[in-house]
Formats: structure tokens, sequence, C-alpha cells
């Protein structure tokens, strides 16, 4: 895989989807390419958030502690992202994210540092990134009138 | 109270040459008086050879040589005679005037030797707060430049004026010999001379001084502008600074100028004053000789003679003139070195034997220490510390808790009241003796510019163990001894590494290691010494052994016993593979660059390499590469500003760079079928092929580097490793797996390949394979030595500031001291860091008397006893548990 092809899978990332192309291959070129063996944690609950990772192959499972034991909440498959609110804020990890499968899990990782660079280097860049995020707050309070709604 | 001159840095320059050479200028006075007969001898020959030898007045031929009948002479004969007369009182003037001088360059240069020795003991001496008011900036110049003109002048301080006023006298006498009007005639401008000089040259002293006040100041600011050249950038003040040197340097050159005109002023009232001598003499000499009562002979002597005289009349005006500089610099240098509370100088005699255990508890009574006239730092100060107790010192920052820990240190010294060890007073133990006996280390503690090793031991310097059996360096010793410098050989066995309890130097390194893991720096040495290059050569032992150490690191990497947890972390070097995890360079190469013509972009230019690139047609596709990297990293970079740290850290062209580029590749735009046009410039050429040059095909990804052109590139490695001249061969280190590279790192050289790009947590894991394969191999101290030959940089700017502290602590550890005071030593830690300290800290102190004087009330819990200090008193003393339950300050700083 090339930085042509991960350019694409950054594209296809909801958050970033609305990104000029040649920024997204500067920030392709920016991020490391990782391979976890299967069984190899990405990230531990409680590390600091430092990165987000998108799954160029391969599975990740997401899973959180309880008192009891360790559950899996979600499975990651190609071209999803996880942390990518990480890299916008200071939030240690919410969930364990381990490669899972029986091949190995490779991945894009994005630094926080590298991205916040990037938006103080280009403001178009961060309004579309505000846009996003502010998509998603009207979604989720739309969400949660029609839950309120539907319980009262 | 003891005489402020009492090392002998007199207040007038010539008391402090009669004080240092006395005898030797004595000596050097009579050879002067000696060499004026001979001097005399060769003015009043020429008449004699003029008016006897050539006229044959007055004389017989043949003339008796000294009247013994044994030498018979004719005119020629005697002319010769005289002559040979001549020409040896001419050889024994000149020779006495040659010993004279390099004698009195010999005491000149003695002189300041000693004068530097003085100032530079001086300094060693001033009280702490000294240092706050004296910049080094200041210092420098004038033990280098300004001590300079003063040593020169030293040497002729009597000599000269005695020299040439001999010569003058003895010129005038012979004068007055011949003719008394001529004797007039030749001195009569001399007191003309001798009144206008000292008037002129009085405002050119005045001047000389400003200048050298004003020069200092710039010396100062200078100091300043660079010590504080990160705040003139952030703060943006470049401009106003450039201003105020604009100023300050024109007042230099007004004051120069002023200077400059003045002495060409004295000079020319000389000049003209002495070229209108002669006139006196063809004037009242020629009236005397057409009157018959002066002889030609005696005429022209006269003539010569007085030419003489202008010599040795600059001479003395020259020196006159160097004489008040030289005075008046030397003041000024020595009235800078006059500081207040000079330490006493017997506190510096150098050690003669160990020092001697504290015999009791620490004790102060109504210890009372001032800054200045206004300021106490401490007030009435009283306690007793037994010895091997740990105290912490706390308080709001000024309160004294400083000022004590730096009082135990005796860097502030008691201005009433005492503070005793056991039997002896603080004041009058030597600082050789407490050096031994007390480690200290403050909020920014200096490490000095030497390898960790040297800077460990540094502490362990106290006193001369062994002298340097060498009579050469004994005579060297001798003298510095004439020059009133320490006869002590800084090459003799100083380092008393018996008291850091190693056997010797070599077992040192041991001691060393024990106090770098008591300070939590034991791990950044070993990776130092992991990142530490050595010569294979020279340490031919420890070359072998990382050879050891990577075949066995091999042996986890593949065969048998492959460790799993290694698979695909590691891509080792191999003649027949192209390495995905190393550069393009260094894979045609196959080694490591000795040198800058083959690093880094000249690679690309080197004629040889482009020569065997082109014969393999590999030559053809780098420009080609490289102009597709080009347009990469142009589309990538373009819209960042120039400057922005990801052209650093992820650029392949550097921001100026990039313009130039854009150009390039609008000129080079390539053909239907790929290939660039035949008309680029080699420049272009190699412009572009050094980009592609520095691709590696695992991280950068850009896809250019396919599995066809990986078997171009070993055959073009092949090529180049057989085609290579000798002379360029020799420039680089080969990756071969049975030869150690001295271009790389120790860790470099164990792994023998690179980290593989893109594999989670391959450095950790891999790190932690490379520990233990020496681990295994019992190679952590090789490595570990290696660490400490790692050069900190001037003031350890090479290490971080925690990595100082820390260093600075394990140094007062090594001499494992009676008494160690850390005043706010961990202050730059972290918290963790500095918890993890504190604890190893304790431990390690364990019998020792730690003094802990820190603005973390909080890790006071931790000692014994509990000193509070505000305003210079002590308010509070007991324990933790006992005052922060009790009203006071200890409780109100903990709850702050």
């Amino acid at each position: 895989m090339s930085l042509k092809e991960e350019t694409e899978a950054l594209r296809r990332i909801p958050l970033f989807q609305n990104l000029d192309p040649a920024k997204l291959k500067l920030l392709a070129f920016m991020s490391q390419r990782l391979t976890f063996e299967p069984g190899q944690a990405v990230f531990a609950q409680g590390d600091p958030g430092d990165a987000a990772y998108i799954v160029l192959e391969g599975e990740a499972v997401v899973s959180i502690d309880t008192p009891n034991a360790r559950i899996d909440i979600a499975r990651l498959a190609r071209n999803e992202i996880v942390g990518e609110i990480a890299i916008l804020c200071d939030v240690p990890r919410t969930a364990h994210v381990t490669a899972a499968g029986d091949k190995p899990l490779i991945c894009l990782k994005i630094e926080k540092n590298d991205f916040i660079g990037m938006l103080t280097e280009f403001p178009n860049m961060a309004v579309e990134i505000m846009r996003e995020l502010a998509r998603r707050i009207v979604n989720t309070n739309q969400q949660l009138r029609q839950a309120v709604a539907a319980k009262g | 109270m003891p005489t402020r001159s009492g090392d002998g840095l007199e207040r007038s320059i010539y008391r402090f040459v009669v004080r240092f050479s006395l005898k030797d200028t004595i000596f050097i006075c009579a050879l002067v008086a000696l060499a004026q007969v001979f001097y005399y001898i060769s003015l009043d020959l020429p008449k004699n050879i003029m008016n006897q030898g050539i006229q044959g007045k007055g004389v017989a031929f043949p003339v008796d040589i000294a009247g013994l009948g044994l030498l018979s002479l004719d005119q020629v004969g005697y002319l010769m005679w005289l002559c040979f007369l001549f020409l040896l009182a001419v050889l024994v003037n000149g020779g006495l005037k040659q010993f004279v001088n390099s004698l009195k360059g010999k005491l000149g240069e003695r002189l300041l030797r000693r004068l530097r020795y003085l100032l530079m003991a001086r300094i060693l001496r001033f009280p702490v707060a000294h240092f706050r008011k004296t910049s080094s900036g200041e210092l420098i110049p004038m033990l280098t430049a300004e001590v300079e003109q003063i040593g020169g002048f030293m040497g002729d301080a009597f000599v000269q004026p005695l020299m040439q006023a001999g010569m003058l006298l003895t010129i005038a006498i012979f004068l007055f010999a011949q003719n008394p009007i001529m004797g007039f005639a030749a001195i009569s401008l001399f007191p003309i001379q001798a009144y206008i000089v000292p008037v002129l040259q009085k405002r050119v002293k005045e001047l000389g001084k400003e200048r050298v006040k004003t020069v200092r100041k710039i010396s100062e600011r200078i100091g300043e502008t660079v010590g504080g050249i990160q705040e003139v950038r952030t703060l943006g003040t470049a401009a106003w600074e450039r201003a105020d040197y604009t100023e300050r340097f024109g007042t230099v050159y007004r004051i120069r100028f002023a200077i400059y005109q003045r002495k060409s002023l004295v000079k020319f009232i000389n000049n003209t004053l002495n070229q209108c001598a002669p006139l006196m003499f063809y004037a009242i000499g020629g009236y005397l000789v057409i009157h018959g009562s002066l002889s030609v002979g005696a005429l022209v002597a006269a003539l010569s003679a007085h030419k003489d005289m202008t010599a040795p009349w600059k001479e003395l005006l020259d020196y006159y003139q160097q004489a008040q500089d030289a005075q008046q610099k030397y003041e000024q240098v020595v009235e800078q070195f006059q500081p207040d509370n000079l330490l006493p100088a017997g506190l510096h005699a150098p050690a003669e034997a160990p020092a001697k255990p504290f015999d009791g508890p620490i004790v102060a009574n109504a210890l009372t220490v001032q800054e200045d006239a206004q300021t106490k730092l401490l007030e009435g100060v009283s306690f007793e510390l037994p010895l091997g107790t740990h105290v912490a010192l706390v308080g709001p920052s000024g309160g004294g808790r400083e000022a004590l820990a730096m009082t135990l240190a005796r860097l502030y010294q008691p201005t009433s009241g005492s503070l005793r060890i056991g039997s002896r007073d603080m004041a009058q133990i030597s600082d050789a003796d407490l050096g031994a006996r007390m480690g200290y280390v403050g909020p920014n503690a200096y490490v000095f510019s030497a390898s960790l090793r040297d800077n460990l031991a540094y502490g362990l310097r106290q006193r001369v163990l062994a002298p340097h059996e060498d009579a050469a360096r004994e005579r060297l010793l001798v003298e510095a001894a004439r020059a009133g410098n320490l006869p002590l050989d800084v090459e003799a066995q100083w380092i008393d590494y018996a008291a850091a309890g190693a056997a010797d130097a070599a077992d040192f390194d041991r001691v060393a290691t024990e106090v770098l893991a008591k300070v939590d720096l034991a791990e950044d040495v070993f990776l130092l010494g992991l990142r530490g290059q050595i010569d294979p050569v020279r340490r031919k032992n420890v070359a072998d052994a990382i050879l050891t150490a990577r075949a066995a690191f091999r042996q986890r990497l593949t065969g048998a016993q492959a460790d799993p947890a290694l698979k695909g972390l590691v891509e080792t070097f191999d003649p027949e593979r192209y390495n995905d995890n190393a550069t393009l360079g260094e894979n045609l190469l196959f080694g490591t660059a000795l040198d800058a013509s083959l690093a880094g972009d000249a690679l690309a230019a080197q004629p040889d390499f482009r020569r065997i690139l082109d014969e393999t047609g590999l030559g053809a596709e780098l420009p080609i590469m490289g102009r597709k990297v080009a347009e990469t990293m142009v589309e990538l970079f373009a819209d960042l500003p120039a400057g922005h740290e990801f052209f650093d850290r992820f650029s392949f062209i550097a921001a100026d760079d990039l313009p130039a580029f854009q150009t390039v590749l609008a000129r080079t735009v390539p053909l239907a079928d790929g290939s660039l046009p035949a008309d680029i410039s080699t420049e272009d050429r190699a412009r572009l092929a050094s980009l592609p040059l520095k691709l590696v095909d695992a991280r950068h990804r850009l896809g250019l580097i396919d599995k066809a052109f990986k078997e171009r590139a070993l055959v073009a490695r092949k090529a180049l490793r057989e085609k290579l001249p000798e002379k360029l061969r020799a420039k680089i280190a080969f990756f071969d797996p049975d030869i150690y590279n001295a271009a790389a790192s120790i860790q470099d050289n164990i792994l023998f390949g690179r980290i593989a790009y893109g594999q989670a947590k391959a450095q950790a894991s891999v790190g932690a394979a490379i520990r233990e394969v020496l681990e295994a191999l019992g190679l952590r101290e090789r490595v570990f030595e290696i660490g400490l030959d790692f050069q900190v940089g001037v003031a350890g700017g090479r290490l971080s500031a925690p990595q100082r502290q820390k260093l600075a602590i394990a140094r007062a550890l090594a001499k494992r001291p009676e008494l160690l005071v850390l005043n706010d030593a961990v202050a730059v830690l972290d918290r963790t860091g500095q918890a993890r300290l504190l604890e190893s800290l304790v431990a390690a102190a364990d019998g020792t008397t730690l003094v802990w004087a820190t603005q973390d009330t909080a890790s006071a819990a931790r000692f014994a006893r509990v000193m509070v200090f505000a305003e210079g008193r002590l308010v509070q003393d007991g324990t933790y548990a006992d005052l922060v339950a009790r009203d006071g300050t200890l409780k109100e700083l903990v709850a702050a």
C-alpha cells in the first residue's frame, strides 16, 4: 500500500471527508503506518490519548474494563477510525483497543501534535473539522430529543 | 586587618615589579651600565680612526701596540687595528644589549605570568555575592587582553629607561668631551620636548582610562546579549540591541580617535624638533671647524653620535607613553580585584594531608549572615545538629533556608556569631578539607565540559596524591615557582579514588555505576553508551565484545532459538538483499560515509559515484525518481511557511531550497516516455538525483522503489564495491558482519541492520532484546563505561537540566561526604522524579549528615528533624509530626 491508498483511506473518514486532498496527503505522509500482530495492544484504557488510528487492514476489538472483567464493546474494520477525539483534546483512553482476528492489523497512526500543527497552519482545515463536529452535535441533539420524546 | 596587598597585588605597577624582581632588575641594570662603557668606546673610536688611522695626525709610525714591543704596525696596519677594536666594541656592546634584552624579556614574561596567576587566584577567592555584580564578560578580557599589554611593559619598567637614558647620557658626555658647545647644541632642544610631551600626554592618559572603562562595559553587554539571546529574539529587540551597540561603539570610536590624534601630535613635535637638531651642528660645528677649533673628524663623530641620540630619545618618549598606559591599565585591573570580604588566602592553601573527619556536632551560635549592610540573610540563628542527622530546612523563599544551606557549604561567611563543626570553627577549615568532607548541590549546579566520568571524579581532586615522575615536568614546575605560580603538577595523580571507595582508576567505573544508580541516572548513561561511538582500533577489546553481541543478537533474530517476539522487527544488512528500512544511499554504498564528500547531497554529485551509476544504468533513473520525489514534496509542503517544523521533520527538501526545486521542476518537464529531456544541466541532474538517495522505502511509502528497481540497485551496489577508487572506499565504513563499524553507534553495531518501520513497539522490543543480549554476555558494564565517556558539552549543554542536577548530586555522593547539603537540588525534576530521588538519597545518606533545604514542604515529612526559617530567623525546630500539629509557620506552609 502506498501513500495514495492511505490518502484514499483518510478521505473515507467522515471527520476528514471535506478536507482538501492535498492536505490529506500531507497528513498521510506525516502519519506512521504501523503493523500490530494479532492480540497485540494498540493502546490501553487510561493511557494518555496521543494519536488516532485508522484501520487499513485487519480487525481490532474495542473493550473496556469493568469491576469483574474486560468486556468487548465494538469491533473495528477497514477504514474505521479510533481515537479521533483524542487528537483534538486531552482525554485519557476510555477503552482498550487490541488487534483481533488471525491476520495482522495495519493502522495509520496520526499523531496528535502533528494534526494540531496542521490545523494551526491551515485554518480552512480547522473550519472543516469544526463544521463536521457541529454537524455531529446537531445529530446528537436530535437523537436526544427523539429519545426524550419517545420516553415521554 | 590584613593588608590588601598580602598576596602581592600592589597598587602601583612599579611596586609590583620591585617586589617580585628586585634582584633581577639590579643585575640587569648593572649589565646596562657596563654596556655603556663599550658604547662610549664605539662612539670615541671613529674619531681616532679618522684623525689617527686615516689622516695620520699625532701618531708616529710604526706604532707599538700596548707599548710592549710585541706588535708593531704601519699606518694601514694601525688603521686596521683601530677598525678591529671598533668592531670589538660594537660586538661587545651589541652582545650585552642582546643579553639584557633576553633577560628582561624573561623577567617581563614571568611577571605577567605571576600577575595573571594572582588575579585568577583572587577570582577564586571572590565572595559568592560578588559574582552577582561581576560578569565573566568583564573578567575575561582583563585576564587575557588587558594584562598582556601590562606584561610587555613590566620587563621594561626599570631597564628600558635606564638603558636609553644611559645611552643618551653616554652620547651627551661624548659630545661634551668633544666640545662643550657641541654638547649644548645637541641637548638644547630636549627641555622643550620634555615640557610639552607630558602636558599632551596627560589628556591621553585620561582618555585611556575612559577607553578601558567603555570597552569593559561593552564586553559586559556582549556577554549579556549572548546570554539573553533567546529573550532578544522572542521579544524582538534585535534592532534596539543594535542601536545600543551603535552608541557604544561610537563612544569607543570617539575616544580612540582622540587618543590617536594626541599621540600623533606628540610624535610630530618630537620628530620636528629632532630633525632641527642637526641644523645646530651644521651651523655651530661648521663655524668651529672653519675657525680651526674643531677637527672635521670630531664633527663627523659628533654628527653620527647625535644621529644615534634620536633613537634612544624616541625610545624614551615611547617608554613614557607606554608607562603611562600600563600604569593606568594596571591600576584599573587591580581595582576590580579588590572586592570587600575577599576570602582569606589561607583557605585555598593546597592540602598536604588527608582531610580530618568531622569530630562533633554542627553548632551554630547566634549566626548572622549579611549580604550587604541592608540585607540580613540569617539573623541570630542557633542550633545544634548531631552528625548523622537528616534534617529538612523549609520556609518561604528568601526566608533563610537557602542562606543556611549555603553557609553550611561556606558559600556565605558568617558576619557575626559562629558556626562550628566539632572542635573546629567552620571559618578555619580550608576549602580543600571542607570540600573533601562535604558535598553541596544547589538548584542550578554546574557541570564541567568533560566526560561524565571526569565530572564524577572532579570532586575528588583536593590534593596531589602522587607526583608525576617526570624530570621535564619537574623543570616546568621550578619555572612556575619562580613566577609565583602554584608549583603543583596538574598532570599528577590528584583524584583520590580511595575517598570514593574505589581501588584505582579502573575500579572507579564501578563506583560511578553505583552512584549514578542512586541518582536515577544509570539508565540514561547506559543509553548514552549505546548511542556512543568508539574507535575500534584503540579499543579493540570493546569492539570485539560488541561483535560477539552482534552475533548473539543475530541468533535471537534467526536460527533455532529465534525469539518470535522479534520477528520482523529488525532488517539485517545483507549484501545480497535490498534493505527496505535503510535509505537508497545506504543501500547503494552498503556502508556509512565517514567523510562529508560522500554524505548527504554531496554523494549524488560525487564524480566517481555518478560514473559507476551511469554505467549500471541507474544513473539515468535517479533524476527521474528525484523529479517525482520533488513533485510530491512541492505538492505537500509548498503551502507551509518557511521555517515550519514540518520541513525539518518530514521534508526531503529544506524550506529555503523549495523555490529552487520548483524552478528545476519547471525546467525539466519529462518527455512522453517518462524520460527527462537531454538538455538538462548537470547541476539540475545532480540536484534531482540527490533526493531519492534519502528515500527509505518502508518509511516514506512513496511507491517509487519496486522490486525490479531494487534488483538494479543491488547490481549497482556490487559495481560500486568493485569500481570505486581506493581512496573513496577508505572513506566508507562498509556493512560487514565481521567488522566493527567505526561510524556507527554501539547499538547500530549490535543491530547490524535497521529497526523495521511500521512495526508497533519495535523500538522498545528491540531495545529490550539488545539489553538482554548485553546482560547475558556480561557487557552491560562495557556499554556503561562508554556512556561514562560521554562528553557533556560546555556547562553540560548536551545533558537535560534534570540530568545535570542528577550528575551534580552523583558527583557529591561519589566522594562519600560526611555532610551532604542539598539546596533545592531536585527542583527541576518532575514530581515523581523528585519523590524517587528523595527516597534513594535518604537511603544513600544513611549515617551521613543530610541537610535538605527545599521549597517542597511536604518532602520534609521524610526527615527526622525539620527546621523552619522565616525572615532570616529559625522559627521552628522539631519533628515534622510535632510541628505540623501545632499552630505556626510549618502548618501554614503545608496548608498553603
